[in-house]
């Protein structure tokens, strides 16, 4: 039965029990496992304070408009109301942004995309301040749309940003281009001359939302001191402060973050949502003030993934080998930077793919236009290059009449080659092995609905519980992908994270304290965390302080670096304390045992502190007696630089994951509805510090990426560049019964750069899913699909 | 907003003809969903959960007679003989949850062109029973929409059941959607043979302003299998009959573009969706059930 076919993990992992440690490389139980999936789990919608305001946000009903009046007078006047605040009563700072700041906490004189925040209001009761921001009369005049390149870049187009002097400004085309990324190597055209086979198509990635499940929500205290506490669920509490502090008009110090619950992130809580407005009303009001968003606000509360169009040339020897890729990526920002100029980098220098090619000609650039503003989401960049350049090595594969895995072997990358920014591969690139393992898995069995033997079993089938086929005109088709991202933040930023370790005695007992800022989001750093600590300094009993504004920065919870980083900040601060505990060991007990006088000899383990040759020369309970050891370290990756604006080349990336799928579909080829059966994964990981957690990931990131494939799009009208469908009602994500068996197999070739070898995992599942996924629906199909999500009409030609 | 609870059905219309802008609800699947987002503020919200007979079924020889307020979930379980159709699209509604909830009476108020009870009460043949303060009237199924999210009740009546045609036949219903559970209908198809008369009924849902039957379809086919001896003989049904319903169906369609789907696919998911049910209802048939009915 197909319910019963519910993802789990390979037996071969590690599975947790009551019996585990949770050490490096154990599979640990999440503590807030069991709380999330029982309803209990605290999450920053949750907040409460006694006294307490509720905010709400007034928004633009258009794309593009002038606004010529706004009169709150009406609104003010409502019983309960206690603030209304536009952009005439900002404090201080009147924009913020994570890399420009062009974005205004309140809309001024002009509102640039359908949503855009114009006003808020605090009041007693959420429905009052709903009712009031109902009451304030806003004259908009209408504008011309920017909604593509082709209206952007027109001679008379409106400027987004007039005036810009943001420091990608000089370099780009036009002004209402953010960045623009181009890559160039060796001689595309005398490949060209020498190609056998050459296949050039264009290709388009919808808009996809993060759709995390917590909506974005928090609660802004008003402190005595004249500073703010903000309880808060986000991706990154120090970039949060050092946007707030300049538009509250405080110091930095006097803005404290605090991580509330936070349900799922995705790279939608990278941007500030709420913040400042919250945090405004509250030091308006001396009150504390809670905003939080519902379904439908969230989908304008936060930036999506770029829509992206492509154009993609390959080109090919008869005998199977890439002589060049030429291509061009447009990535539509919207209205405001976000992180677009990193996302351009991104797809720019991961355009081409795992692949080997000694000639390269790449352009990738963001736009800006009305519509809703892009920026980060799981994938950044490199899920729109990846979905293009795979369905280019199956059409290359099928014009040469090659096997598409044997195709992309031939031509894949390993520890050693060039990417085509002219960064060397340094570290294992398994990408053959990859696509191997996913393609010698056993396949699922074929018609499966028809198992039992009795009636069919619909849930096996496409359409499912809907009843729209009981085996007819279903055709099953198979296919694979391979992607490249990379981990940790890239082109020169100077990326760190902080960890602050305390370890004292308590009750007889040495106990380490891990505290730093990093946002779980659900990625799991929290296992990662005391399971780092538990294996450096050889105590079962580890605590996580909450993560706050009180220790150095973590960075972001994003790229999929935060076991990398923030794991490589406790790990680093843990052994700075061990070689403190050795130091007072040696100081007290140096004379008792010869071996205290080499440190590097000596190890923590249950407590005592034993020699490699197993001998217990002493023990933590005796060596700290009364005083803790408190440490705080800052750990930083290795450097990396920009790439040239004019060639793309440039040491870049900190490191590459892979990973490579294989999806088999069946479809019902006269509905064009689609049920994917199974989507299996190959990754290489490095090292699973939390194996469950690993396969959790991949899991996630897989249905992510099969969400883009065949359902998930945010939908902006072309006339209005309004959103059409804010709603779960219409932004489809997968169910449980869209979502497949998922077998995975892990690699663990360490990476000697990072923290016991690991690679990050959390991303590189996303990119090869939606176009294995696809490639399976054409095989099934035999039509080109050349747009995601892909909709029953693109199969049916209705 | 003020919330009215009445405990009993007398009550509960008094409080309807006392407030006629008051909107009642069940199970709250619609009408919550709503007002959480600001779409609707009514006055007055007449809670219908009270009024224990609503929840309640009944069947006699020949129909089924639904409380307005029977969750989707008690169809399921309870009345998979009796009314196989409903229980199918019962079956496509929402989650588990919704189900647990979701109610027939409030899907005929929802009155939503994707309201997936509605093609299965077209095919079976259904009334429904509406009353206010002044007394009770029986609506035929086919004319109690209007359009769009409207219905024929005056504004003090209220649902009180549905009389749906007992199954004298087998019953299909199928219902696109872009995703494999929990999805809003892109269009719905239900059809149900009825020996004892020798008809055929059809339902489509999101094709239209309305729910809607494919008239023509029902009359040509229940002509071609009159004409042709099939109640009797069983034979395989002839692929140009089955290619003329499915045309006739796709015809009755008054689909549009709009972002669940477009208005061509409509009409071409409707046809298959046709195709096929016609088919396993036909082969359902041919295997003897409700091939007995004809002599009851």
């Amino acid at each position: 039965m197909a319910a019963d076919r519910t993802a789990s993990a390979p037996a071969t992992l590690t599975q947790a029990t009551g019996a585990t440690r949770g050490t490096v490389g154990e599979s640990t139980p999440r503590p807030d496992g069991t709380l999330k999936v029982t309803g209990e789990f605290a999450y920053s919608s949750d907040l409460w304070h006694e006294d307490m305001l509720w905010g709400f946000t007034l928004r633009s009903p258009y794309a593009h408009a002038a606004i010529r009046s706004v009169d709150t007078a009406e609104a003010l006047a409502l019983p309960g109301v206690y603030a209304v605040m536009t952009h005439d009563d900002l404090p201080a700072g009147t924009h913020y942004g994570l890399e420009i700041h062009d974005q205004p906490v309140l809309a001024k004189d002009r509102v640039r995309f359908h949503g855009e925040p114009v006003a808020i209001v605090a009041a007693d009761h959420p429905e009052t301040a709903r009712r009031a921001a109902a009451r304030i009369a806003v004259e908009y005049e209408e504008l011309p749309l920017v909604v593509d390149e082709a209206t952007a870049t027109a001679p008379d187009a409106p400027l987004l940003h007039p005036g810009r002097r943001d420091h990608h400004a000089s370099h780009v085309p036009h002004p209402n281009i953010v960045h623009r990324q181009p890559i160039r190597r060796g001689d595309v055209a005398a490949a060209r001359a020498r190609a056998d086979v050459v296949v050039r198509r264009d290709y388009e990635v919808g808009m996809q939302d993060q759709a995390f499940l917590g909506p974005e929500s928090g609660l802004a205290v008003p402190a005595e001191d004249g500073g703010v506490d903000l309880y808060i669920a986000t991706q990154w509490l120090h970039v949060d402060r050092d946007q707030l502090a300049p538009v509250l008009g405080l110091p930095a110090d006097k803005v404290r973050l605090t991580l509330s619950g936070v349900g799922g992130a995705f790279g939608a809580r990278e941007d500030l949502s709420m913040q400042a407005h919250a945090c405004l009303l509250a030091l308006r009001t001396g009150r504390p003030v809670k905003i939080v968003y519902n379904r439908y606000e969230s989908f304008f509360g936060h930036v999506h993934r770029h829509p992206a169009k492509l154009t993609y040339e390959h080109g090919a020897t008869r005998d199977g080998t890439l002589l060049y890729v030429q291509c061009r990526i447009v990535l539509d920002g919207g209205a405001y930077a976000s992180s677009s100029p990193a996302v351009v980098g991104n797809a720019a220098s991961l355009s081409i793919g795992p692949y080997v090619v000694g000639n390269v000609d790449v352009e990738a650039i963001a736009l800006y236009s009305n519509n809703p503003p892009c920026g980060a989401m799981r994938g950044f960049g490199a899920v729109q290059a990846c979905f293009a350049y795979e369905a280019q090595m199956d059409a290359v594969a099928a014009e040469l009449g090659l096997d598409p895995v044997e195709f992309r072997q031939r031509n894949a990358m390993s520890q050693g080659a060039t990417m085509p920014t002219g960064q060397l591969v340094d570290s294992p690139a398994p990408v053959a092995e990859l696509l191997r393992r996913v393609k010698a898995l056993p396949m699922p069995p074929e018609r499966d609905w028809e198992a039992a033997g009795g009636p069919v079993d619909v849930r096996a089938l496409p359409g499912g519980l809907s009843n729209t086929t009981h085996g007819e005109a279903v055709v099953r088709g198979v296919g694979y992908a391979v992607g490249i991202k990379n981990v940790g933040f890239s082109e020169g930023f100077d990326d760190y994270s902080t960890a602050r370790i305390r370890l004292e005695v308590i009750g007889g007992e040495p106990v380490a304290l891990v505290h730093t800022a990093m946002a779980e989001v659900g990625q799991g750093g929290v296992t990662v965390h005391t399971q780092i600590a538990r294996t450096e300094l050889g105590v079962d009993r580890v605590t996580l302080h909450p993560a706050d504004t009180r220790v150095g920065s973590a960075g972001s919870t994003s790229a999929s670096r935060q076991t990398y980083m923030t794991g490589g900040a406790v790990k680093h601060a843990c052994e700075a304390v061990r070689a403190e505990v050795l130091r007072r060991g040696r100081e007290r007990f140096g004379a008792s045992h010869p071996a205290w006088a080499e440190p590097e000899r000596l190890r923590l383990e249950d407590g005592k502190v034993v020699t490699d040759g197993g001998e217990v020369i002493g023990d933590l309970a005796g060596i700290l007696g009364d005083e803790a050891i408190d440490l705080e370290r800052e750990f930083r990756h290795r450097p990396t630089e920009p790439f040239d604006l004019r060639t793309g080349q440039g040491f870049g990336h900190v490191q590459y994951s892979f990973c490579a799928h294989r999806a088999v579909v069946e479809v019902d080829t006269e509905l064009g509805l689609v049920k994917v059966v199974e989507l299996a994964a190959a990754q290489d990981v490095g090292k699973a510090i939390n194996p469950l957690s690993v396969v959790g990931q991949i899991h996630g990131g897989s249905t992510q990426g099969l969400g883009l494939a065949v359902m998930e799009e945010i939908v902006v009208s072309r006339d209005g560049a309004r959103v059409r469908n804010p709603s779960f009602t219409d932004y489809l994500i997968p169910t449980i019964l869209d979502t497949p068996a998922m077998p995975v197999e892990v690699l663990e070739l360490a990476d000697d750069n990072a923290p016991y070898g690991l690679r990050g995992v959390g991303e590189a599942p996303t990119l090869s899913s939606t176009p294995a996924v696809v490639a399976a629906i054409r095989a099934a199909t035999g039509r080109p699909l050349k747009r995601v999500p892909v909709r029953p009409e693109h199969l049916t030609g209705g | 907003m003020d919330f009215l609870r009445p405990a009993g059905w007398e009550e509960a219309l008094a409080a309807k003809a006392e407030h006629p802008t008051a909107v009642p609800i069940a199970g709250g699947t619609d009408v919550m969903v709503e007002i959480n987002f600001d779409h609707r503020r009514p006055e007055y919200l007449l809670d219908l959960t009270r009024v224990a007979e609503l929840a309640e079924w009944e069947a006699t020889d020949r129909t089924v007679r639904l409380g307005a307020g029977v969750p989707y979930t008690r169809i399921i379980e309870e009345l998979r003989t009796e009314l196989p159709g409903l229980a199918l699209a019962a079956h496509t509604v929402g989650s588990p949850q919704i189900r647990n909830r979701g109610t027939v009476g409030g899907n005929l108020g929802a009155a939503s062109p994707a309201g997936d009870a509605h093609p299965a009460l077209l095919a079976a043949g259904a009334e429904v029973e509406v009353a206010s303060v002044r007394g009770t009237r029986r609506i035929p199924v086919e004319e109690f929409f209007t359009g769009v999210k409207r219905h024929v009740l005056e504004p003090d009546e209220l649902i009180r059941a549905v009389h749906i045609r007992r199954a004298d036949g087998p019953q299909q219903f199928s219902k696109v959607g872009t995703r494999n559970a929990m999805v809003i209908a892109v269009c719905a198809f239900a059809v149900a043979l009825h020996p004892r008369t020798r008809t055929v009924r059809t339902g489509i849902g999101s094709a239209a302003p309305t729910p809607v039957r494919a008239r023509e379809a029902e009359e040509f086919l229940g002509a071609a299998l009159d004409e042709g001896g099939f109640w009797d003989s069983g034979a395989p049904l002839d692929p140009s009959v089955v290619r003329r319903f499915v045309e006739l169906c796709a015809g009755a369609c008054r689909p549009i573009d709009d972002v669940r789907g477009t208005a061509a696919y409509r009409r071409h998911a409707v046809g298959v969706m046709a195709r096929r049910t016609l088919g396993w209802t036909w082969e359902a048939y041919r295997e003897g059930e409700g091939r007995t009915a004809q002599c009851a």
